[in-house]
């Protein structure tokens, strides 16, 4: 891309300038929509948090005032918080998607429809899956509300009690999580060297030992892919929050997604470059786990 | 195969596994069972205290009401003109971007394809404000165009992701072959290429639809009214119309989950293929 002196003889020429160009004519479409659509809005974000800005008017430059705002604001660790519960809880679902998993990786009449039914959760929208809980938890004939009744003799309105409606929500975004991470073992088990197995098994190895020494390292691909997804997902997490709760009771049950979309779009009015500045945390805690994905796959990548 | 075969396993435990399953699959999908019960149950049932009971009789008019007092059909129809121009435009574009990274040896190809691989992970919220002002200056705020524009883009990281480590994978020496006869980079991409990433193209098609469907988030960015909001936006503000009509918002869950489940029943092997990003065979 630079304009480094052409230091091939003239007659080489031709050829090489095409084919150097080729590759770039067909990147072109692509990487323009991306490049308009995502890698440049992220630094227009950045700039927008050092501004006041409605969203129609003119921008006020404001320096860091929207990050010194956020530093005393108490919703903002509230958010905070959440997330952190979220992404903790969220990465149960890697070896519960493997008990399932190995549940079920049997051969026997009609495991396939299991299998299928078994995952899913994962296919429908979160939308629809925040309501099913919802149902599920409402209080007075929802399903889990009429079984802790039963069990303890007084209900519990998840969604309406501070103490437990963030850990309410993280249940009903683990069901489809867990989906996801068993299919993914489950085409990892099908990989899985039988023959390594079977001397393990000779070797007397079995249950738990054989689990975790000779069948985990083997599914490693699998476990990388199910992490990356589970932690980008929690980070990520706003439709369950959005359509259970709207961040309540109290804003108690806000994580910094949700959060930073109520400052830039809420009914209250447009702080764009407040979000913004929201947005830039989140993404930096992002950044830290991306980098650490492409940093991996970078090395895969060289190593092949 | 881990772990052992059940069938050498004794006749007991075979036949308590054989027990156990359908126990487990009514336990793990409990609550959808719930909402799909619900969802054709009278409404007279609800006001009379009978929600875990038999329906005292099917009830579809809750399916019809839906369809006769919302504009529901109309939120319906709106997801699959967003859903379906993004899977050609997304799919479309990672064609090309998967070969040009997939073909070629360029000082920058690995960096590029990285950073379509990062810019899939970034959080939305980070691109929301200006993705939302361009969109507005373009004249497109609240409508299917500018919604699939921003999808295409986004879902182009993905796709190109996944259709360069499938292109990759392909036997080289048709492409050196091709080169040798002199056949034009285009043909070779067109004529040799396209019809061996088929596979690709149908898990991708498969997976992007149901994201796109399933998408809320940009949904609520971008568009606002009936006329152009996709079933997700569209039960979100019916369950505020329904507060407790438990019935209507069951039956709009099940219209609303239908087309992605179809989808993944008919495509189930692709659908598979492409979650596991290729890397797990």
């Amino acid at each position: 891309m630079t304009a480094l002196p052409d230091i091939h003889p003239p007659k080489a020429r031709p050829r090489r300038r095409r084919s150097s160009l080729t590759p770039w004519l067909f990147l072109a479409p692509g990487l323009l929509m991306f490049a308009v659509y995502v890698l440049i809005p992220i630094f227009q974000s950045v700039w927008v948090s050092f501004h006041d800005w409605d969203g129609l008017g003119p921008m006020k430059w404001i320096g860091l005032a929207n990050y010194s705002e956020l530093w005393w604001d108490d919703a903002f660790y509230t958010s905070l918080k959440n997330n952190v519960l979220w992404l903790a809880l969220y990465l149960l679902a890697v070896p519960l998607g493997l008990l399932i998993a190995v549940f079920l990786n049997q051969t026997v009449k009609g495991i396939r429809i299991y299998k299928s039914l078994f995952f899913f959760p994962f296919v429908i929208s979160q939308v629809v899956v925040g309501l099913i809980f919802s149902w599920f938890y409402a209080p007075g004939f929802g399903l889990f509300y009429v079984l802790i009744e039963w069990l303890s003799g007084t209900g519990v309105a998840i969604l309406a009690d501070e103490r437990y409606v963030t850990y309410g929500i993280i249940a009903a975004g683990l069901w489809p999580q867990i989906a996801y991470c068993m299919i993914l073992y489950l085409t990892g088990l099908n990989a899985v060297a039988p023959d390594q197995i079977e001397a393990a098994r000779l070797d007397g190895a079995k249950g738990w030992r054989m689990l975790w020494h000779v069948v985990l390292p083997q599914l490693r691909p699998a476990t990388f892919i199910a992490v990356v997804v589970t932690v980008i997902g929690a980070l990520r997490s706003f439709d369950l929050v959005s359509i259970m709760t709207s961040g309540g009771p109290f804003g108690s049950s806000r994580v910094l997604s949700y959060y930073m979309y109520e400052q830039a779009l809420s009914e209250y009015g447009y702080r764009m470059g407040y979000g913004a500045a929201i947005a830039v945390v989140l993404f930096a805690i992002m950044m830290i786990f991306i980098t650490g994905f492409i940093w991996k796959m970078w090395r895969d990548e060289r190593g092949l | 195969m881990f772990p052992r075969p059940i069938q050498t396993m004794s006749p007991a435990f075979q036949r308590g596994y054989k027990i156990a399953l359908p126990i487990m699959l009514i336990l793990w999908l409990l609550p959808l069972l719930g909402v799909a019960l619900t969802s054709l149950r009278p409404s007279g049932d609800l006001a009379a205290g009978n929600y875990f009971g038999m329906p005292s009789r099917i009830a579809f008019e809750n399916y019809v009401d839906v369809f006769r007092n919302s504009p529901i059909a109309q939120y319906l129809l709106n997801s699959f003109r967003i859903t379906i121009p993004t899977v050609i435009g997304a799919v479309g574009l990672s064609c090309l971007t998967g070969y040009a990274l997939a073909v070629y040896k360029f000082r920058l190809s690995l960096v590029v394809f990285f950073m379509f691989v990062a810019g899939n992970f970034v959080p939305f919220q980070i691109l929301m404000v200006p993705v939302r002002d361009l969109t507005v200056n373009m004249g497109l705020y609240n409508t299917v165009t500018g919604l699939a524009l921003f999808h295409i883009a986004f879902q182009t990281g993905f796709c190109t992701l996944f259709m360069r480590n499938f292109i990759k994978a392909l036997p080289r020496e048709l492409i050196e072959a091709a080169r040798v006869e002199g056949v034009n980079e285009w043909q070779i991409f067109w004529h040799i290429v396209l019809p061996l990433v088929r596979p690709a193209i149908a898990a991708l098609s498969v997976l992007v639809f149901t994201f796109i469907w399933n998408d809320y988030f940009w949904a609520m960015v971008l568009t606002t009214g009936a006329e152009t909001q996709p079933i997700t936006a569209g039960l979100n503000s019916l369950n505020g119309q329904w507060v407790a009509a438990w019935h209507l918002v069951s039956a709009g869950s099940i219209l609303a989950a239908m087309p992605p489940v179809l989808m993944f029943f008919l495509m189930q092997r692709h659908f598979i293929a492409g979650l596991t990003l290729g890397a797990v065979k």
